[in-house]
């Protein structure tokens, strides 16, 4: 350890659990009802709008009011079969819920997210899936990455009679799912639990820790599969590109993200006392939140524009400041140098003094990019190029989620894309001529 | 401050909100903390005749219901039948009850067999507890009309009048006939109660009814061991069908001297005031009590007298009965009248739900933009109000009247300045 203001242990076992414990306690079925009945039952209802996979949400509620929630959750899952991981993590003060009319009437909307919850909690609980696949096509697609996207497409080529396998560079199924969100919003594990019953339709073959470019080309799968999805996502982090920034302390916020999530205990995470994330996305917010879980003292975001600007939500931000967060605006980082007591990273201020802050760790959470981009096909503003058909431009080859040009950071974006690459795909191999 | 004081039947009692005759006013202990609350009077739990031997009740659920967003209790449903403890307790409670609220008028809901001696044996026995009035219950829909009671006797008027001249022969004191409105006409019985003398009458009893069935039974609730049987309904959900039993007296010639105690769904102090603007001189409230205990009595003393205030009426009988003149038969509706809906844009959340009903159910009169701005196609509407009923948002969509000279859009014809009512309508071939 190179500085001793890095440690873990900084909580007992029984303060972490309570700090990490579920974000929103699941609504139970009368909490539920009681949520259910605020749906106004719109028209054409703005919500399904603001839903990238257009969940036909006025519907799922008013089932679960009328005491069917298995039919809700399955109205969901037509829609997103990783409806239950959205609910958990989708900023919906961002898209259903912000659209909501109780919004605009009362600023207070309904409970989509957490009804949505409810729902899809019941169904998963019984441990059995609700689709059958459709007759097999005799065709199969190979499905690079086994995030959001790829394993929205995977089931949904399964649901169509079309076998898929999965490629997958990590050691789990999930993408960031399993390694990028904060462990607060998905507890006991459940990234995993969805994945293996999203698995129980059959048809889906997986393989881990295979990476595309290294032990596969997609030459060499367009020869053994009829066709190829990509959901690769954005594989690495942005630097900052200052001096000082490459010392030990200085990492991305998604590694210590992601081996937050597959650490053994929490206990066994180390944390600096004072922790800096450069950022404000949700990525940052996920960071300094879990630091702050964690036992640090001191957690500063600093952002390089306003709060208005940030892309995580208000929401998220509220959440960040209601832990202890504190948030530094129009704050551009200059140097880092290392002192004996952590490291000093300097910041100028748009139209205000500069300031410099001292830590013992520091996040950089200022975006993902692709890695790497595939060589055969058209890349454009440093993402893959599809067209509205999910096609790259290369034959045989679509690609969907955060890897795309169409691509918005977010689970629900993935899950639409893969979903809507499939049909495609399906409707490509068979001419139409299926199901 | 307005006087709430109210006169019914030559009774004073503090307000108009009487506790009707139901398991609220069964015995002293109800009642007296109906009273401590501040209700004006009781209805005393129907008494019947029992030879030391009282009704039976039921062992399983008495009570059903239908419900609203939130289980917002819309409707109840009973099958409860009389008090069932013995007639002496009950007279020896209405003592103390008299003794400790002198101001408070008790009248005594009373059933008993077709038979003259069952009802001169049972009203003068009773009367000497100190009530100050009777209400005959010729309106239970369950139990009691199988053993030739209740509605049996409510709906077959000669019977009504038969017992009510019995009845008023047996006492000095007032007696209200309390009307079942099971019935096709509910001027029927209420003429007949009149024409047996009777001083007052009270409506409506609870409509006949099965609020729901058991689905995996097969068998409607409430259910007892496996099977149901048709109980009375009240609660908010008649009021309307109570409103205008109310009004078909209150408008009838022979009746419109009649006083009228006014039942049904009474909730809060707004379904008073209506109750009484169509002629009730009371009300009597059973369900909303069952429902939120007798506290509400707060809020429909200090509502009604707020608005009264508002109004600038002085005392109840400033507004009985106003509403009356201004219900009439359709024919005399005035055909030129025209209104359009409007929406108030910056109270619209948005929903829809006036486009959804006016497109797929109504004229096509609303009309919906990309970033869902709705308004009304004045060529279409035909104000039919469905839109203002169904928006969630009170105040939102109105009706705009359309003054005389006005093309209204949807006929291309001006509107108007006389009356034109069916009566002397192009179309009608009675026309005068």
């Amino acid at each position: 350890m190179t500085n001793t203001g890095i440690a873990a242990n900084r909580l007992d076992r029984a303060q972490l659990s309570e700090c990490f414990a579920d974000l929103h306690a699941p609504l139970d079925a009368h909490e539920a009802a009681v949520a259910a009945d605020r749906c106004y039952f719109c028209y054409d209802a703005p919500c399904v709008t603001a839903c990238p996979t257009g969940i036909d949400i006025p519907l799922f509620i008013r089932q679960i009011s009328t005491g069917m929630a298995d039919a809700a959750a399955r109205t969901i899952f037509d829609s997103n079969i990783l409806g239950g991981m959205c609910a958990r993590v989708c900023p919906v003060e961002n898209l259903c819920e912000g659209a909501c009319v109780r919004e605009e009437s009362e600023r207070d909307p309904v409970q989509i997210g957490r009804l949505q919850r409810h729902a899809t909690d019941g169904l998963m609980a019984q441990k059995t899936h609700p689709y059958q696949r459709a007759s097999n096509t005799g065709k199969n697609v190979a499905v690079v990455g086994g995030g959001a996207a790829g394993l929205a497409a995977a089931h949904r080529l399964a649901l169509l009679g079309i076998d898929a396998h999965i490629l997958e560079s990590r050691e789990k199924l999930g993408g960031l799912n399993e390694y990028g969100i904060a462990a607060y919003k998905v507890v006991n594990d459940f990234a995993q639990k969805e994945v293996e019953w999203l698995l129980q339709i059959g048809g889906i073959t997986h393989q881990c820790g295979v990476m595309l470019g290294r032990d596969f080309t997609l030459a060499s799968l367009l020869a053994e599969f009829d066709a190829v999805f990509l959901g690769i996502g954005l594989g690495d982090t942005r630097d900052l590109g200052i001096d000082g920034a490459d010392t030990p302390n200085v990492t991305p916020a998604t590694e210590f993200i992601a081996d937050l999530r597959q650490a053994s205990a929490l206990d066994k995470v180390a944390i600096g006392r004072r922790v800096v994330v450069i950022g404000g996305g949700m990525t940052a917010i996920d960071a300094a939140v879990q630091s702050k879980l964690l036992g640090a003292s001191e957690v500063t975001i600093a952002y390089r524009r306003g709060a208005s600007d940030m892309p995580a939500s208000q929401y998220e931000q509220e959440l960040a400041l209601s832990k202890g967060v504190q948030m530094r605006f129009h704050a551009t980082p200059q140097k880092m140098e290392t002192t004996a007591d952590g490291i000093k990273v300097h910041f100028a201020v748009k139209g205000d003094d500069d300031f410099a802050l001292e830590a013992d760790q520091i996040f950089t959470a200022i975006g993902q990019v692709l890695d790497p981009p595939p060589p055969e096909i058209a890349v454009e503003n440093g993402k893959i190029k599809i067209d509205a058909q999910y096609k790259t431009s290369m034959d045989g080859v679509w690609a969907g989620g955060d890897c795309t040009g169409l691509g918005d950071d977010l689970t629900v974006t993935a899950v639409a894309h893969g979903r809507d690459a499939a049909i495609q795909i399906h409707s490509t191999l068979t001419g139409g001529k299926h199901g | 401050m307005a006087d709430l004081t109210s006169k019914f039947c030559g009774v004073s009692s503090p307000n108009p909100f009487w506790v009707a005759s139901g398991p609220p006013a069964d015995k002293e202990y109800n009642v007296r903390r109906a009273f401590d609350a501040g209700w004006g009077g009781v209805v005393w739990k129907t008494l019947g005749i029992d030879d030391g031997k009282p009704i039976v009740n039921v062992n399983g659920p008495r009570y059903g219901a239908i419900w609203g967003a939130d289980r917002r209790v819309l409707g109840m449903n009973n099958i409860e039948l009389l008090t069932d403890r013995l007639l002496e307790t009950n007279l020896e409670e209405i003592v103390r009850i008299k003794r400790d609220f002198p101001d408070h008028p008790v009248f005594c809901s009373v059933i008993a067999p077709c038979e003259e001696p069952c009802w001169q044996g049972i009203i003068p026995l009773i009367a000497e507890s100190g009530v100050d009035g009777f209400e005959l219950n010729f309106g239970c829909p369950h139990g009691m009309p199988e053993r030739g009671m209740g509605a049996a006797v409510g709906q077959v008027p000669d019977y009504i009048k038969m017992v009510t001249a019995w009845v008023k022969e047996a006492t000095k004191l007032p007696v209200m006939v309390k009307l079942t409105p099971n019935v096709a006409n509910i001027v029927h019985p209420a003429k007949a109660a009149k024409d047996g003398g009777a001083d007052a009458v009270s409506l409506i009893n609870t409509v006949a009814s099965i609020p729901s069935v058991d689905l995996d039974a097969m068998a409607p609730e409430p259910m007892i061991d496996g099977k149901g049987t048709a109980g009375g309904f009240c609660g908010p959900a008649v009021k309307p069908i109570a409103l205008n039993m109310v009004t078909q007296i209150a408008r009838d010639k022979a009746l419109k001297t009649l006083p009228i105690s006014g039942i049904g769904g009474v909730t809060t102090w707004r379904d008073a005031a209506e109750f009484m603007a169509l002629g009730a001189q009371n009300v009597q409230v059973c369900t909303a009590a069952m429902t939120y205990g007798f506290a509400i009595i707060d809020e429909l003393t200090s509502g009604l007298s707020q608005w009264m205030d508002e109004k600038g009426y002085a005392r109840l009988d400033d507004f009985i009965g106003k509403a009356v003149p201004n219900v009439t038969d359709w024919q005399y509706l005035n055909l030129n009248f025209t209104a359009k809906a409007r929406i108030d844009q910056d109270l619209c959340i948005g929903c829809g739900r006036c486009y959804a009903a006016c497109e797929d159910t109504s004229h096509q009169a609303i009309s919906m933009s990309e970033t869902r701005v709705f308004e009304v196609i004045d060529a279409e509407c035909v104000a039919c109000n469905l839109c203002v009923n169904v928006c969630p948002v009170e105040d939102c969509i109105t009706m705009e009247t359309l003054a005389p000279g006005t093309i209204d859009p949807r006929t291309g014809v001006a509107v108007p300045k006389e009356h034109g009512d069916w009566t002397t309508h192009p179309h009608n071939p009675m026309a005068k």
